[in-house]
């Protein structure tokens, strides 16, 4: 028996199209908007303006406080401006545009593709560095790395979580990253073992990619306390907590941080680009991209330089399809929906699908039939439906206490409900208002 | 850019689940017990499903479009679930009058009235049902023998039920064991080559068409399990205590509508709790008071008034029973460390 | 026949224990109230609407007995009649307000705004906004997916099909202001009613600088403050590329409307001038249409 998550889940078509295909280097754009806000936390503070030359690698925005993070140049050239650009919501976010000119990199970077496998750095010094360097969870979350590896006072981490399940659909950039990077991950784990002071890391892998189990089981069994865990191949595995569900057996305890039981979770992308950080002096600028859909030609993985603009990975990757419905950044199930073909590629930018016209449209929303569906899938133990009612009838109190917070925003309640109900809409509508409300009353 | 792109809210993709789905799939797991009632009761048994049938899928229409003036939405399958239901509890001979005033009861005053379908507190089926069988009780319990009036509607001849012999007999001071011999052997209760409600007898045909909805995730076991297990348990006890005047669990699980309620009509979706342990405690309610009503009651049966009964403590039991979340079970670890 | 007596007086009796305990709770648990709320919420209108910003017809007459000044206190939905009434129960006195009403202030049609997305999520004006954008260039214009409407308990707003914006009835509008708490992005404004129902605002909340707000909409306020300039009493200000007429200080002298390159503001039910642009005489049309 695999070993999996207790409560809820459900299984999606896979449709890794793009997963036999080995990452491949973008061009470099004409022009990149880097927004200020591509993390959790406060927004970096830009330090260029109009009219400045800039190198690939340098600093152009400070981190806006802890709860934060640097942002570096993804290019080399000259400052447009500073101006707001659409963001993924069609909100206009302020950005710093970059004109590329060459590609004349930093000169503290190590370009070259030398493994260092030396540790140099004592583990406050990691952590600073990875600070310094802009790393952000690359899964999706984007939150600062440094934070997470800095536990609070009082709290020990007992066991490193390197996350490669990604079970959301379609994607694939953490499994290529895990097959071509896999000799960099083992040293980025290592990496994160000594900033966390732990002597056990576990990689957890969805069954469905036996290649990456494969070598980096092969790998790790050269290591001291790096193992591999397959895991049965179930939605949402890749979530935080389902993930420390399936492979240590706690469940982190509602409104809790993992650490509260001992353990730390790290994106398979986010290791890699800790690796680069630390060993390579190479701060967080570029990232793997999948670019997929069924209506896609050539569905790729790319090595894309932050900021670039979506339209130009679409084009690379054989162009839009004539029926194109939707396209989102991200998976199909956690992703966003994008409003235009501008929208810069960020650092939580682990895909962006295509969807036909036919697949883009909701059914027709009907009553609920109370089937409880959405109560076997909910991977959190809620009750979607009720929440739901809550939300749309305005009765916060009633939603705090059916833990409302508690809900990860996977998806699986609205991808099951056969009444096609828009749930999550709700929920997370009563999520934000329950949030405000708790951070008022305290 | 010349196409608009669609924007809306994740997920983006959907499982392909739906209520038609659903519907359909009730239908097709009631085929075998269709098939069992039409062998045994032949012509009466094909009438009524017929007439509740399309009775009920016309009031539906009809209610909706003129009364309610919104978009019918008989084609959900709904509507056709709850007289496919209506029928397996009503005896092969009822008169026709009676099945449309069954269906007309059903649907208008046990679902559209409270806002259609999944606003209905009580599952209409039983709704209907039960309105017939205290309005009309000479006619809904005088049962067609089966097999023999397999050519007769109206005129088949009749017969009690195990469940009514078993009743009677107790109560004029006869045992257990001598009524045995006045009832179909338990062979013939599982086939179904009993008196009884169209769709209730054939208990082979009921389990196989149980086994499909769980196959096909139409259901969970909670709710089946709990009642049966109930009221085997409930008459198991009962059976030990006094053998001479409390019949075994086998025969309380065959005869009567114990299966059909189980697997069909306790496991409505609307009607039933959302929560697994609410479903756990609604069947063991079902089950606990059917054989209340069967051995202590003046009913003979009374599957469909236990059904009813849990249906009104639903909402209680969703408000009460909440499913298990996640990280709860450390909660205790929670407390040490927060302080 | 003495079943029949028997049951009465055991009916009786029970019916007179019960009284006494009724009784006896009653003077026992008394909470001595002041009857001018009852007074006072005789008089108010009993819409429960909320829009004097107490939670209903009672509460709001308990903090009109309980205040020492009314004059801040207002019924919107009664007006001044109620108002004066009041004061009059309770001897004290009422201010003085000028009749409100809702304006939607974004003029945003499928004309003037081209669709580059469509939206189709919970249809929901909340839900939207906590999400997107909105379907159109626009992010401060109106969604039009109605959650005014739906806050409306007067039935003083409907969606327009033809424009996808909500229209305001101004006969049955009496400015509680749930469609403004409604509204996710505050483009509902109780403005004054003005005299004859006339008023001149601008009909737009774009705060995005001109260039970027004009490609999104025709007729959005671009910021370029030539109302400021041309507004003889200092009525007009400019903050964030949106220019605001504040009703106190507006004459309705109508300079700023014909000023306006974006036509973006509005001026209802003044009689017909000469040489007005076209677009403005629909506008204006149509609302005096909605009055009657």
């Amino acid at each position: 028996m695999l070993k999996t998550f207790k409560k809820g889940g459900v299984h999606p078509d896979e449709r890794k199209i793009s997963a036999g295909k080995s990452i491949e280097i973008l061009p470099l754009p004409k022009r990149v908007a880097v927004p200020t806000t591509q993390h959790i936390g406060a927004p970096a503070k830009p330090l260029v303006k109009k009219g400045d030359i800039v190198k690939t690698g340098q600093l152009i925005a400070a981190s806006g406080g802890f709860v934060s993070a640097n942002i570096h140049s993804p290019v080399s050239g000259k400052v447009f401006k500073t101006d707001e650009v659409v963001d993924a919501s069609g909100y206009r976010k302020p950005a710093i545009i970059i004109d590329t000119e060459g590609d004349e990199w930093d000169e503290s970077i190590d370009r070259s593709d030398k493994l260092v496998k030396e540790i140099a750095l004592s583990g406050e010094e990691i952590i600073k560095k990875t600070g310094e360097m802009g790393i952000v969870g690359m899964g999706g979350a984007t939150f600062p790395t440094h934070v997470k590896l800095s536990p609070p006072p009082g709290k020990k981490c007992e066991i490193l979580l390197i996350n490669g399940v990604e079970c959301e659909p379609y994607l694939t950039s953490d499994h290529r990253i895990m097959l071509e990077k896999s000799e960099e991950l083992m040293v980025g784990i290592r990496i994160l073992m000594k900033a966390l002071k732990v002597n056990r890391a576990v990689i957890g892998i969805e069954n469905n990619k036996p290649d990456a189990i494969g070598k980096l089981t092969n790998l790790a069994a050269k290591e001291d306390g790096i193992e591999v865990q397959p895991l049965k191949v179930k939605y949402p595995q890749g979530g935080e907590k389902q993930l420390i569900d399936a492979i240590t057996g706690r469940q982190v305890p509602s409104g809790k941080l993992p650490i509260e039981v001992g353990a730390v979770v790290h994106n398979v992308g986010t290791t890699f680009a800790v690796y680069e950080a630390i060993q390579k002096n190479k701060p967080l600028i570029e990232r793997v991209v999948t670019v997929t859909g069924p209506g896609i030609t050539q569905p790729s993985n790319f090595l894309v330089r932050i900021g670039t603009p979506v339209g130009q990975l679409i084009e690379a990757a054989g162009g839009l399809p004539d029926n194109m419905g939707k396209v989102i950044g991200g998976g199909p199930m956690m992703g966003k929906a994008l409003v235009n073909l501008d929208v810069p590629v960020t650092k939580g930018s682990s895909g962006i699908l295509v969807l036909p016209h036919e697949e883009a449209h909701r059914a027709p929303v009907e009553n609920c039939i109370r089937c409880s569906k959405c109560i076997s899938a909910c991977p959190m133990g809620l009750e979607p439906y009720l929440l739901m009612i809550e939300a749309e009838k305005e009765l916060w109190d009633r939603a705090e206490n059916d833990n409302i917070m508690d809900c990860i925003e996977c998806g699986s309640c609205s991808f099951t409900c056969p009444a096609h109900r828009p749930l999550l809409d709700y929920i997370r509508l009563g999520k934000g208002k329950v949030g405000q409300i708790i951070r008022n009353r305290n | 850019m010349n196409q608009k792109l669609v924007i809306s809210p994740s997920p983006h993709v959907h499982g392909g689940d739906s209520v038609p789905k659903n519907m359909y799939g009730v239908i097709i797991a009631l085929l075998p017990a269709l098939v069992a009632s039409l062998w045994f009761f032949g012509i009466g048994a094909l009438i009524i499903t017929l007439t509740s049938i399309a009775a009920c899928v016309f009031f539906e229409w009809l209610i909706q479009k003129y009364l309610l003036k919104t978009t019918p939405s008989v084609s959900d399958g709904s509507a056709a679930v709850t007289g496919l239901l209506l029928a397996f509890n009503l005896p092969t001979n009822i008169p026709l009058g009676l099945i449309i005033i069954g269906a007309a009861v059903a649907i208008g005053i046990g679902k559209l009235s409270f806002g259609g379908l999944g606003n209905n507190p009580f599952n209409p089926a039983l709704v209907g049902r039960v309105f017939l069988l205290i309005s009309f009780p000479v006619q809904m319990t005088s049962w067609p023998v089966p097999i023999t009036s397999r050519l007769h509607y109206i005129d088949a001849e009749t017969a009690a039920t195990p469940l009514s012999v078993i009743k009677e007999g107790v109560s004029a001071g006869q045992t257990i064991p001598e009524l045995m011999s006045e009832i179909p052997s338990y062979i013939n209760m599982f086939i179904g080559n009993i008196g009884g409600s169209a769709g209730e007898m054939a208990g082979i045909a009921l389990i196989l068409g149980g086994i499909y909805l769980l196959w096909k995730k139409i259901i969970t076991w909670h709710i089946p399990v709990s009642v049966i297990g109930s009221v085997i348990i409930f008459t198991g006890i009962l059976h030990l205590i006094d053998p001479s005047t409390y019949a075994d669990p086998l025969f309380h699980v065959l005869a009567g509508g114990v299966l059909l309620g189980a697997f069909f009509m306790a496991t409505d979706y609307v009607t039933s709790p959302m929560s697994r342990q609410g479903m756990l405690l609604y069947g063991v309610g079902i089950g606990v008071i059917t054989v209340l009503i069967r051995v202590f009651g003046s009913y003979p049966e009374g599957v469909s008034f236990a059904i009813l009964i849990m249906n009104a403590f639903t909402p209680l039991i969703d408000r009460y029973m909440k499913p298990k979340r996640f990280g709860e079970k450390v909660k205790t670890v929670r407390a040490q460390t927060s302080k | 026949m003495s079943i029949v007596l028997i049951t009465i007086m055991t009916l009786v009796g029970l019916g007179a224990l019960a009284a006494v305990i009724l009784y006896l709770a009653s003077q026992k648990f008394k909470v001595f109230e002041d009857p001018r709320i009852d007074q006072v919420e005789e008089v108010l209108p009993a819409a429960n609407c909320g829009g004097c910003g107490y939670p209903g017809c009672r509460a709001f007459a308990e903090a009109l007995v309980k205040a020492d000044d009314i004059s801040d206190l207002n019924c919107p939905v009664g007006g001044p009649d109620v108002m004066a009434k009041v004061a009059e129960i309770l001897g004290k006195e009422a201010g003085k307000s000028a009749p409100q009403v809702a304006v939607v202030r974004c003029n945003g049609t499928c004309e003037h705004r081209p669709r580059i997305n469509q939206y189709e999520g919970a249809s929901s004006c909340v839900v939207a906004a906590a999400l997107y954008g909105g379907e159109t260039g626009c992010s401060y214009g109106c969604y039009g997916l109605g959650d005014c409407v739906e806050a409306c308990d007067f039935d003083a707003m409907y969606m327009d099909e033809e424009t996808g914006l909500p229209v305001v009835i101004e006969d049955n509008c009496v400015a509680c202001g749930a469609c403004v708490d409604a509204c996710p992005r505050d483009i509902i404004e109780l403005r004054k009613k003005g005299p004859k129902s006339r008023r001149i605002y601008v009909n737009c909340v774009n705060q995005d600088k001109g260039a970027v707000a004009r490609k999104a909409c025709e007729v959005a306020c671009i910021g370029c403050g030539k109302c400021v300039k041309v507004c003889p009493f200092d009525a007009i200000t400019l903050e964030n590329n949106l220019a605001y007429i504040h009703d106190d200080k507006c004459k309705l002298c109508r300079k700023c409307v014909a000023e306006c390159p974006t036509n973006s503001i509005l001026e209802i039910n003044f009689p017909p001038r000469k040489n007005k642009p076209a677009a403005k005489e629909a506008a204006t049309e149509k609302t005096e249409e909605e009055s009657k």
